[in-house]
């Protein structure tokens, strides 16, 4: 009798939880394939994905720090060969150029009742992505290192080396601070912050025209110059992620990268030590300005143009599913800033609050940024191994970016 | 062979050649001299969790109509052959005409990425190519007069490096190499240098890419010169014998004279692969500092914005004819022993 009665009980709750007709969990026609990078937010987020499309979908999913470089070939295909990828306002534009990511308004009628307006990604009225988590690099820092040395939390680049070189000196770490300097679009990513934070623009205003070669650039890779001065010599070939591998073997004392870091730098695993010494802090001011050189992103997904509608929308249920999942968001409180409906914020968020208050731009979304963004990966390096001058390396970014732009059209 | 069976015996190869290699390099020439339609932009209100704005987008109706109009894109002629990304005329020119030395002009050349490229992968084909075949061939002699008993592990140890997947090689010797890996810290140790590393410096980091280069590229040295020993007439080497010939005469005068076609099979094959090193650069994330002419295919198709078909077409015609031009002295040579022998 009591069996029966927790069989009921079941039905009922299932069926009532289905009574709406339009929820998006449960997928069990079409096919789910995504692509998104890889870092420990990403592979929480897509554990609930993967549960909410349920043991009957057919779901796939590829973590790659490439995702970037894949999205482009990989969605052009017809059919493409992801139904969804995840997306960033750096990463959508170049989507959005190419027709490849599909507007989202009748998907969004039909299963969004539970989303927040600002999850809501709207280019010219129609919504073409769902964001579900806020992102910034910030600066973090080992408390007792800091405090042995009588050192205050640096809040602009210049402490932060002052710091750096202390620590250093005092012989308990060789190379104390670390940033993401891996050429390529780590590399290119630290010279957007350092160069927003100098107040800098990327483009003359409402054209394609670069204009990065000017005191403001100068300024900022000369900053990077004696950043990376006091920063492993392998600088060069790190990583967000090989930079948290540096972190969990207490190699680094500062270090300036993601805030989504903290779902596995404050995990459970590696030296628990650390972890218990590891804080974080606001992103750094540079060159006397107020605001942080740091920019804003946002994380969420798209749904490819060149899959089919049934494809299309199981992958939305699904991914839909996670993204208002007040269970998920607050059972990782700290993995990153959920933008979540009943998400309520753990410890971390407070440097990405405060970069927001304190007037940090978000990463442009304009169609050639991509296009500038890659050629400061591959042109920078040769000034930061001191074979180049600041001004050679940004008139060599510049002459790149003029190629690569015209032959895009944009110029 | 008669000409006849010969044709029927290569038809099908041929054909599987042109289709596959002939086709697509005449199509990467055609897509080489087209660059993108014109993208027009527009105004738009975007809004996002940071609020709404007004930004620039790429207006999608137009662009496409555009590009239906013309699928290959717009005709640019040689234009991306000449650009700054490739040979670079107007730059060269520019820095012939302002730099007051030779090796002023020199620096501004090799700045230019299609040049720095250039020079790396000629660099890395030339140092490679000969200590390859060397060691190949003292390989192959040494593994040639070991007990048989030894032999079949000794072969499968020495291709090892062949065997292993290109990127997984680099990959565990780029680990190895850093400033914490085996490698690293036993030469940070050897030259008590705490701060030296392997990935910082670029003249350290070619170093590196060329003894993966060799150590990779042996093994193929090595089985070609191994099975060519197998036929070195035994006649001549025992009246060498009778004659009071030392081993070093006997190589020197008999196998080496014998190998001397396989060694120009193998210097051909090796030129021409090393000239398209791509892998372990990937491997190394030594892209900073060295740059090949596969990479820049590599990187044109794989940036994170649209692929840059035209940009990659044309680097790979160039490449191409970086080939031939490589080729050229080890072809003539073969056509010559050839026509001799005939």
């Amino acid at each position: 009798m009591k069996k029966l009665l927790i069989a009921l009980l079941f039905t009922f709750v299932t069926t009532s939880a289905y009574a709406g007709g339009h929820s998006p969990c449960g997928v069990t026609d079409g096919s789910i394939k995504i692509l998104a990078n890889e870092f420990t937010t990403y592979r929480i987020f897509m554990d609930e994905v993967k549960s909410c499309a349920g043991p009957d979908a057919d779901f796939s999913v590829t973590h790659s720090v490439d995702h970037n470089k894949l999205q482009v070939a990989a969605l052009s295909a017809n059919p493409a060969e992801f139904s969804a990828k995840l997306v960033t306002n750096g990463s959508i534009t170049t989507l959005m150029n190419d027709n490849l990511i599909r507007p989202l308004d009748d998907l969004v009628a039909k299963y969004g009742s539970a989303l927040q307006d600002n999850q809501k990604i709207v280019i010219d009225g129609k919504i073409y992505a769902v964001a579900f988590m806020a992102n910034a690099q910030h600066l973090w820092y080992r408390e007792s290192i800091l405090n042995d040395l009588g050192i205050a939390v640096p809040s602009t680049y210049e402490e932060v080396i002052a710091a750096a070189e202390k620590i250093k000196a005092s012989g308990k770490m060789a190379n104390p601070y670390a940033g993401a300097f891996k050429s390529g679009w780590n590399l290119g990513q630290e010279f957007v912050n350092m160069y927003l934070g100098h107040g800098g623009d990327f483009f003359k205003a409402g054209t394609a025209e670069v204009s990065v070669n000017n005191a403001k650039g100068v300024a900022a890779l000369n900053m990077l110059k004696r950043l990376t001065e006091v920063s492993n010599p392998d600088f060069l070939t790190q990583d967000t992620n090989a930079v948290k591998e540096e972190w969990e073997s207490g190699n680094v004392a500062l270090m300036h990268i993601w805030n989504s870091g903290a779902a596995s730098l404050l995990d459970d695993e590696g030296d628990q030590a650390i972890k218990a010494d590891t804080r974080l802090a606001p992103s750094p001011s540079v060159g006397g300005g107020s605001k942080p050189a740091t920019t804003l992103w946002w994380d969420g997904f798209g749904i490819a143009t060149n899959t089919s509608d049934e494809n299309a929308e199981a992958s939305f249920r699904a991914l839909l599913g996670a993204a208002t999942s007040t269970e998920m968001a607050n059972a990782n409180p700290n993995a990153t800033i959920w933008l979540i409906d009943g998400y309520s914020p753990g410890d971390t968020a407070g440097p990405v609050v405060d970069a927001a208050n304190r007037g940090a731009t978000p990463y442009p979304s304009l169609p050639y940024m991509s296009l500038l963004h890659g050629a400061l990966s591959t042109e920078l390096v040769e000034f930061l191994q001191g074979n180049e001058s600041a001004e050679k390396a940004l008139a060599d970014v510049e002459a790149a970016y003029v190629a690569k732009a015209t032959e895009q059209g944009f110029l | 062979m008669p000409h006849r069976t010969f044709f029927w015996f290569f038809f099908p190869s041929g054909l599987a050649m042109l289709l596959f290699i002939g086709l697509p390099i005449i199509s990467s020439f055609f897509q080489s001299l087209h660059i993108e339609p014109e993208q027009i932009l527009m105004e738009v209100e975007k809004c996002d969790p940071f609020g709404c704005k007004t930004e620039t987008k790429v207006d999608i109706e137009a662009t496409t109509k555009l590009q239906e109009e013309q699928p290959l894109g717009r005709f640019n002629g040689l234009g991306t052959y000449g650009d700054r990304n490739h040979l670079a005329f107007d730059e060269i020119k520019e820095a012939w005409t302002n730099s007051s030395s030779i090796a002023e002009f020199t620096d501004i050349l090799l700045n230019l990425p299609f040049y720095k490229a250039l020079l790396f992968t000629l660099t890395f084909c030339f140092a490679v190519t000969p200590p390859v075949v060397v060691l190949g061939f003292i390989v192959a002699l040494s593994v040639n007069t070991i007990t048989k008993s030894l032999k079949g592990p000794t072969i499968f140890g020495v291709i090892l490096p062949m065997i292993v997947t290109p990127l997984i090689g680099s990959l565990v010797l780029f680990w190895m190499i850093d400033a914490k890996g085996i490698l690293g810290s036993f030469i940070q140790f050897l030259f008590d240098d705490p701060n030296l590393s392997l990935k910082s410096s670029s003249q350290l980091t070619w170093i590196t890419l060329i003894i993966y280069g060799i150590w990779h590229n042996t093994p193929f040295a090595f089985v070609v010169f191994y099975a060519a020993l197998q036929t070195v007439p035994q006649d001549p080497i025992e009246a060498a014998i009778i004659d009071g010939a030392s081993r070093y005469e006997r190589v020197r005068h008999i196998v080496i004279p014998h190998l001397y076609p396989v060694a120009t099979f193998i210097i051909l094959i090796c030129l021409m692969d090393n000239f398209r090193v791509l892998e372990p650069i990937i491997g190394f994330a030594a892209e900073g500092v060295a740059q090949s002419l596969s990479w820049m295919i590599y990187n044109d198709l794989r940036s994170e914005n649209k692929m840059l078909f035209g940009s990659a077409g044309a680097t790979s015609m160039l490449t191409i004819i970086g080939v031939a031009i490589l080729l050229t002295p080890v072809l003539i040579r073969t056509w010559r022993e050839f026509r001799t022998e005939r």
